[in-house]
């Protein structure tokens, strides 16, 4: 008995270790979003996933990251598949540079032929082999209309003024941190060079104790609440904010700002590339991509989406800039592996600045110090006791 | 005895997902990301990284001791209670942590945000609201409310076990209630100190929700910085590193408690 | 004295439980601001219940804690069996190995273990490894401690000669084994198996770094839904597990007083009998 339990438990442990495989389930896909960026059935507006669960029998199992640089790590990371992803252009390019897409089949993905000339052969994915666009949008301001002074905005400059110390919120991502201090630097936001990038580091330390925190979608959170007031971010996203908190207002920095379009990808290792293929042909048909972007107040990539939309929305000027405005904003271009590697380390640098905590580090030498004294004294005590009391057994 | 077999399918086990994941920990570490080669330079780095160490271990070194300060008493008082009520007591201070702790750490950032409930009510009396989060103070709060409860369940334990008689021995001897405390209960409570503050050290500075929440942009420990390294920046040798540094560190501080537990010529736990 | 660390005890256990009552409170709450109570409401109850994803999300986590507290304790308590009659060093070397998860910081298992399964799935060319499998094994892994923990000094308690004593009154080993070794350390098993558990329910940091997109357990879908805007039925259903967690530990200490009375009852009632004879 005794030997039989021990190799009773090696085989649960055996069973137990195993991986196991998919088994024969109706077909799910993985798809990996960006969290808040989809129409969800919130406000009675259309629940895609459902809608695409519907219309296929093909359930999706949704997840969401909050920043690019999140999903790159999480694919790097391996240890998990997905079938979709939507990065945004600059990461499109990183991940085909890289070789970890899929070259989609474009004959399963029809609505494609709907998609704007102008989404098309971009500078990320040049011979339209690997993505297909969800939206496109630009970065601004937002900026709370009851404690920001009209003075104030028109640029950049408005996230490093020390007037608003403790209620400025900064982007949580490298590239569109950095591409803000570029900007106001008057560089590219793309530049390669190491020097100016530096500069743009040591901008963003500059300006690293006025910022309350660096937060992604959490800003949804801090601004309608009031308990930040600026914060850079996405216009689609200050659509929504606006409803919930009517005192907010946006503006398109003078400097110029990132025009973006995010696209969706099959990344290697899909698990159900047709079923994939669906899910982005369903996304990107004109009714979907409309009601979808009605809720979500991005930029759809497809004209005849705007049908489907509320005539408010499809008229925005902040979803719809004006040609006028759009010169002014400029796309992400691929970095090189160096220079996105030297960003990231950059980046940490920026946030860890200013833990250096003189007064922590002089108190913890001290504890040290006492601790120190405290074992000799102690030791040389105890030594006095044993010999007295060797003396006192002696006598 | 032939017995002993019995633990071999757990040892086994340990070997496959504690140790041998420690060594794979240190070959991250030593290696390069790109290559996979020998390398030092991410050992080399982490000098850059001592700052936010030593603030990660300071702080966490504060919440332990008023952990302790808080602890103590308490749990000293539920020891001292009659059977039914000690059962009681020491199931309200357990109770807390079967709440996710994401969530509980959340009800502060609730109440001590800017615009949160205490600012709210203060505000409502007249007065100036006050930067209760983002700052050290607010993640040595959430260090303490998390924690306590692993502080007093050790003390607890240690403190109900002390044998009566030996207070009574010392009171018949001649002393009284403070010297009783001094050279009885307080030496025989030792072990529970050093397993508290153990075990509330250890998850106080390796801790990176906390901060994240109820700390400043400036309030970075060294959690934090390992997380992003294998969450958001896609560095997982440099984690290992921290990983390791952060782990030698802890062993030492143990190590040194321990020391304590040692010249006190008693049992530890 | 005992008067301050009685009123200092009630403001320490107040102070534990300030956050569960603003969840509790924010559950009621009709507005979506936690800090704003608008109004009474309980459509936050209602919505929880429609709601498709956190109640499968609580029941995976419980089934990861069931399974693994499960595995665990049959490991364990063999474990600590077997350590029991070791020699001086095995057992040092094998409590040394104990106490690695134990003194070692969460966020160090999890992100060892998720290179560890990175390191497996590289190896075998199994790209998914990451879902319901390597969440058990590293909820086992953090559990085992426990576990041998409150059951080692069970058996150090036991009287080494009442295995004995049972075989000679005609027991085989194995009838022995059964009815004196395990019934003496029942009681550790059972505190050993309740602890694993609970660690289990509500461990965010390892499940966070080993969880795979197949298998979500909630402490860690709920630290991504802090993250966004907090929706209030999340507030109503921790509400809910706090409340009946509560209830189940009222019951149990309630059971166990009426035991421990009717056990000195009787204890009396015995020596009285032992008196008049």
């Amino acid at each position: 008995m005794k030997k039989i339990i021990p190799v009773l438990l090696s085989a649960v442990m055996l069973f137990t270790a195993m991986p196991v495989k998919a088994n024969a389930e109706p077909v799910t896909i993985n798809v990996y979003n960006w969290g808040q960026y989809i129409s969800d059935g919130t406000d009675g507006y259309i629940d895609v996933n459902k809608a695409f669960t519907e219309a296929t029998g093909i359930e999706v199992n949704y997840m969401t990251f909050d920043s690019n640089e999140t999903m790159y790590t999480k694919l790097k990371t391996g240890g998990s598949t997905y079938d979709v992803i939507i990065p945004s252009d600059y990461m499109a390019a990183r991940l085909i540079a890289e070789d970890m897409l899929e070259e989609l089949d474009y004959s399963n993905i029809p609505n494609y032929a709907y998609v704007d000339e102008a989404y098309k052969n971009t500078t990320y994915d040049p011979d339209n082999k690997y993505t297909v666009p969800y939206t496109w949008g630009t970065v601004g301001v937002i900026y709370n209309k009851k404690y920001v002074d009209e003075a104030d905005i028109g640029s950049w400059d408005l996230l490093w003024n020390s007037k608003y110390s403790g209620k400025i919120l900064m982007f949580d991502n490298p590239r569109d941190a950095f591409a803000i201090s570029e900007l106001l630097l008057g560089l590219s936001i793309n530049t390669e060079d190491e020097a100016e990038l530096r500069s743009a580091a040591y901008k963003l330390i500059e300006q690293k104790p006025l910022v309350q925190s660096y937060v992604m979608d959490q800003i949804f959170d801090k601004m309608e609440r009031e308990e930040a007031w600026i914060a850079p971010y996405y216009a689609g996203d200050y659509l929504l904010m606006v409803q919930e908190n009517p005192d907010l207002g946006f503006y398109f920095p003078e400097e110029g700002f990132n025009l973006f379009i995010d696209a969706m990808c099959i990344p290697k290792g899909c698990q159900n590339k047709e079923a994939a293929e669906a899910y982005i042909n369903f996304l990107c048909s004109a009714e979907i991509s409309g009601q979808n972007l009605d809720y979500l107040g991005y930029s759809t990539p497809v004209s005849d989406a705007k049908q489907y939309m509320n005539p408010d929305t499809a008229a925005s000027e902040i979803a719809y800039p004006t040609s006028e405005t759009l010169e002014n904003g400029s796309a992400f271009c691929y970095l090189q592996t160096e220079t996105s590697q030297l960003m990231d380390s950059l980046w940490l640098e920026v946030k860890t600045q200013g833990s250096v905590d003189s007064y922590a580090i002089i108190c913890m030498s001290a504890v040290a110090a006492l601790l120190a004294s405290y074992f000799v004294i102690h030791n040389i005590r105890k030594k006095k006791r044993l010999a007295n009391r060797c003396k006192k057994w002696k006598q | 005895m032939k017995s002993k077999s019995l633990a071999a399918p757990y040892l086994v086990w340990m070997v496959l997902f504690t140790v041998i994941p420690l060594a794979i920990v240190a070959y991250y570490a030593f290696t390069d990301s790109q290559t996979g080669q020998f390398t030092l330079e991410n050992v080399s780095n982490i000098g850059n990284y001592m700052p936010i160490l030593i603030k990660s271990i300071w702080l966490a070194l504060i919440s332990s001791v008023i952990c302790l300060i808080i602890g103590y008493p308490v749990a000293y008082f539920i020891a001292g209670c009659d059977e039914i009520l000690q059962r009681f007591l020491y199931m309200l201070v357990m109770l807390p942590m079967c709440i996710s702790f994401l969530l509980r750490t959340l009800a502060w950032v609730a109440l001590t945000e800017d615009t949160g409930i205490i600012n709210n009510i203060i505000t409502a009396l007249g007065m100036e609201p006050l930067p209760l989060i983002r700052n050290n103070g607010a993640v040595v709060l959430g260090m303490v409310y998390n924690y306590l409860p692993y502080m007093i369940m050790p003390l607890y334990t240690v403190i109900m076990k002390i044998d009566r008689n030996l207070v009574e021995a010392a009171e018949d001897l001649g002393c009284n209630g403070t010297n009783v405390f001094k050279r009885v209960i307080f030496p025989l409570s030792v072990p529970g100190i050093i397993s508290g503050f153990t075990m509330v050290f250890v998850p106080a500075v390796s801790t990176f929700y906390i901060s994240q929440k109820l700390g400043s942009s400036g309030t970075t420990l060294i959690g934090d910085v390992i997380e992003s390294q294998f969450k958001t920046a896609y560095n997982p040798n440099l984690g290992a590193a921290l990983s390791l540094v952060l782990m030698v560190m802890i062993f030492i501080c143990i190590g040194v408690m321990n020391r304590f537990g040692d010249d006190e010529e008693v049992i530890t736990l | 004295m005992k008067r301050f660390n009685k009123i200092f005890t009630v403001v320490v256990l107040f102070f534990l439980y300030i956050p569960m009552i603003v969840l509790a409170v924010a559950s009621f709450n009709s507005g979506m601001d936690i800090a704003v109570f608008k109004g009474f409401t309980f459509d936050n109850y209602s919505e929880l219940f429609r709601d498709s994803v956190l109640l499968p999300l609580l029941l995976n986590s419980v089934i990861v804690a069931v399974l693994s507290s499960f595995i665990a304790t049959v490991l364990g308590s063999a474990a600590a069996i077997g350590i029991h009659s070791m020699g001086p060093r095995l057992r040092r070397f094998t409590m040394g190995v104990t106490n690695i998860p134990l003194t070692n910081p969460e966020i160090v298992t999890g992100v060892s273990l998720a290179l560890l399964f990175a390191f497996v799935g590289t190896m075998m060319k199994i790209n998914n490894i990451l879902g319901f499998m390597t969440l058990l094994i590293a909820h086992i892994t953090f559990n085992l401690p426990y576990v041998i923990l409150s059951v080692m000094p069970k058996l150090q308690q036991m009287d080494p000669h009442l295995e004995e004593a049972a075989m000679d009154l005609g027991c085989t080993p194995v009838q022995a084994f059964f009815k004196v070794v395990i019934h003496e350390i029942t009681p550790g098993i059972v505190s050993g198996a309740l602890m694993a558990f609970t660690m289990s329910l509500d461990d965010f940091v390892i499940s966070y770094f080993v969880y795979g997109p197949k298998f979500v357990t909630l402490p860690v879908e709920i630290y991504n839904y802090t993250k966004k805007p907090l929706q209030p039925k999340i507030y109503a259903l921790f509400t809910l597990l706090f409340a009946a967690i509560l209830l189940v530990m009222v019951l149990m200490n309630l059971l166990q007083v009426r035991d421990m009375k009717r056990n000195r009852e009787n204890r009396r009632a015995f020596r009285r009998k032992q008196v008049n004879v």
